[in-house]
């Protein structure tokens, strides 16, 4: 039963195996890892460590190999297709070091994306709270415009933008600033960091930046797959 | 979302456009011959003038002479369908007239080359020919053998110089006088039972009508009460035909005499494979039309299959975005349909054109005499079926593969971020 008490995200015993025909590799071992609401947490670790798997599995886009994944106390392997999908929806805002925009969508439609899976809503209000996300990243002004019009900063605020549209308690984002030189980044930290203390908003954040990650509340460092600090 | 979805598939064909040639070529050339064959196949068998009321007729038009070791066809002759199908008790009329010949007139020194038919006065009953002036001759016309006859438009044309105003006037064919009573609207030369240039009473052929012989150049047409009438009318036809005793002249082999009475379908297809037993072959031509529809179809459909799959490729970033961001299989296995209905609706569009412009130049062509194939609403009703039995023959695959993909690594498999 979903309780305000709950950790927003936990993870117990997590690991993750990654099987072919000839090699097994462990992706994750033994992860125990709680994310209270309201926090920023960051995840660091060398490349090929595991931090952005750890990051599906939290997102539920992925699933363990054994330990359990619970949202609001709730654990969510029993869950169908369906469910997982419903509650990404309402839950769980992604932003992603390359954008992941719609090329085709403008601005507007991009952001309006999770909207369209949430039943009930009129085109009328999704594009109001789409245009209200905008607002929040400053982005007002681009609605029309395609990504392949914006900066790289601008596509990001975007990113960050479609992740907000749905009002997501969490958002999970995996190195949003590393594509973007260091004023822009700083940028997009700062709407992150914003975001979290003024919303409230839970933040789990892949980065490589030691700058950026002591900026935020706890920094989770991973190594080889398991949890070293 | 629908209109979300319409959007997106209209950026994806835009997106790769000798992948949407190709797949748009593939489906409009595919619809367009579909629909110029079903074109045809409606206006040869379809309720168009001048049988309109083709659910109440039955056509017989094939005599078979036939024994264990042999048999000999032909059509039968005006005496025999006087004596054994006339008297029938189900129809509500039954009319004899011959198949369709060669008459010569001249206009001037110009030798005019006229499809001749003689029929009887129940011939204009039975049918619906439509009437530009005058009236069809007779049953007492015929009796009399009056030497009146029914010409079509074009040859009032071709002979009077006018469409109009020609009753009464004569028309000579093969050296004899007739008078014009009435001129009908042309008949193409695809309604094989009824199409002629010139129509005259059967009792003015020079042929010997009354010659007793099973054998001749004739056909009749039946026409019931209603359509529910016509199994009834079958079963008497055949009663009547198994007590036609065989010939006893030179056809002295025969032991059983084959006619049957079929819709129009059945007698055209009949006639066109020779069927000579109590099956008409319908069901096996309906079959084989089915058979070829399908492979026609599987071709451009799994070339639009193989489109769709690569396409999928290059959009794996947003299916894992849109799976990231809630959307389920369900949700998208609808929006790639919903995206290969509107390719195929464009292309069927395009083909339903294409289809237009192709009859238009058979029309013109003069290949099949009087013809005017055309885009009716039955026509264009199932080049709708075909469109959706396409699009979703294409799409269905495509959808069930892209919904199978895993977010993590639809969105690994994203090579250009955007």
């Amino acid at each position: 039963m979903q309780t305000s008490a709950a950790p927003v995200l936990q993870l117990t015993d997590i690991e993750k195996i990654y099987q072919t025909k000839t090699i097994e590799t462990v992706a994750l071992h033994r992860i125990n890892l709680t994310i209270g609401r309201g926090e920023f947490v960051s995840i660091m670790g060398p490349s090929g460590c595991g931090k952005s798997t750890l990051l599906s599995l939290m997102g539920l886009l992925d699933e363990p190999t054994h330990g359990t994944v619970a949202v609001d106390g709730r654990p969510v392997q029993s869950y169908s297709d369906k469910e997982l999908a419903g509650l990404r929806n309402l839950k769980i805002g992604f932003v992603f070091q390359s954008y992941h925009l719609i090329n085709d969508l403008a601005v507007l439609d991009n952001v309006e994306l999770p909207l369209l899976y949430r039943p009930g809503l009129s085109g009328k209000d999704r594009r109001q709270r789409a245009l209200a996300a905008l607002d929040k990243v400053g982005l007002s002004a681009r609605t029309n415009h395609f990504p392949s019009q914006l900066s790289g900063g601008q596509r990001q605020r975007v990113a960050i933008a479609r992740a907000l549209a749905g009002a997501p308690e969490i958002i999970l984002a995996d190195e949003p600033t590393g594509n973007l030189d260091s004023v822009m980044g700083e940028e997009i930290m700062d709407l992150l960091l914003g975001l979290n203390r003024e919303h409230g908003t839970t933040i789990v954040m892949v980065t490589h930046d030691e700058q950026q990650a002591l900026k935020t509340q706890r920094l989770i460092r991973l190594f080889d797959g398991s949890q070293v600090g | 979302m629908l209109w979300n979805y319409l959007k997106m598939a209209w950026k994806v064909l835009q997106r790769r456009k000798f992948f949407t040639f190709i797949s748009l070529f593939g489906i409009s050339f595919t619809l367009m011959i579909l629909l110029v064959v079903y074109a045809m196949y409606d206006h040869t068998v379809g309720p168009h003038a001048p049988e309109k009321r083709v659910d109440r007729l039955l056509f017989t038009s094939s005599l078979y002479l036939w024994s264990p070791q042999t048999e000999n066809g032909g059509h039968p002759s005006y005496s025999f369908l006087e004596r054994y199908i006339r008297p029938l008790h189900t129809p509500e009329k039954v009319s004899i007239s011959t198949g369709h010949g060669t008459a010569v007139a001249y206009v001037g020194n110009t030798k005019l080359e006229l499809a001749q038919k003689y029929t009887d006065g129940e011939f204009w009953q039975v049918l619906d020919f439509d009437f530009l002036e005058g009236r069809p001759y007779n049953p007492q016309e015929v009796r009399a053998a009056a030497h009146v006859a029914v010409i079509n438009e074009s040859t009032a044309r071709n002979y009077f110089g006018t469409a109009r105003g020609v009753l009464g006037r004569t028309i000579v064919t093969d050296e004899v006088r007739y008078r014009v009573v009435g001129v009908v609207r042309d008949v193409p030369a695809s309604r094989g039972f009824t199409y002629a240039e010139v129509w005259m009473p059967i009792t003015t052929s020079t042929q010997d009508i009354h010659n007793a012989e099973y054998m001749g150049s004739c056909m009749a047409i039946l026409l019931a009460r209603r359509a529910a009438d016509v199994p009834a009318i079958q079963q008497e036809f055949a009663r009547a035909v198994r007590q036609v005793p065989p010939p006893t002249a030179v056809y002295k082999w025969c032991t059983e005499v084959r006619l049957y009475a079929g819709s129009l379908l059945a007698t055209t297809v009949r006639e066109r494979l020779g069927e000579d037993g109590p099956d008409d072959g319908v069901v096996w031509f309906g079959q084989a039309g089915a058979g070829l529809l399908l492979l026609f179809m599987l071709l451009p459909a799994l070339n639009l299959v193989n489109v769709n799959v690569s396409r999928i490729r290059d959009r794996s970033s947003e299916i894992g975005v849109r799976k990231a961001f809630g959307a389920t299989s369900g949700a998208l296995v609808w929006q790639f349909l919903v995206e290969n209905l509107f390719l195929t609706a464009l292309g069927g569009a395009l083909g339903l054109g294409l289809a237009a412009a192709a009859l238009h130049l058979i029309n013109t062509s003069g290949l099949v005499a009087y013809t005017q194939f055309g885009l009716n609403g039955r026509v264009f009703l199932g080049a709708v079926v075909i469109i959706l039995l396409f699009g979703l023959l294409s799409g269905v695959y495509p959808a069930y593969k892209m919904s199978k993909l895993q977010a993590v690594q639809a969105l690994k498999g994203a090579s250009n971020p955007a």
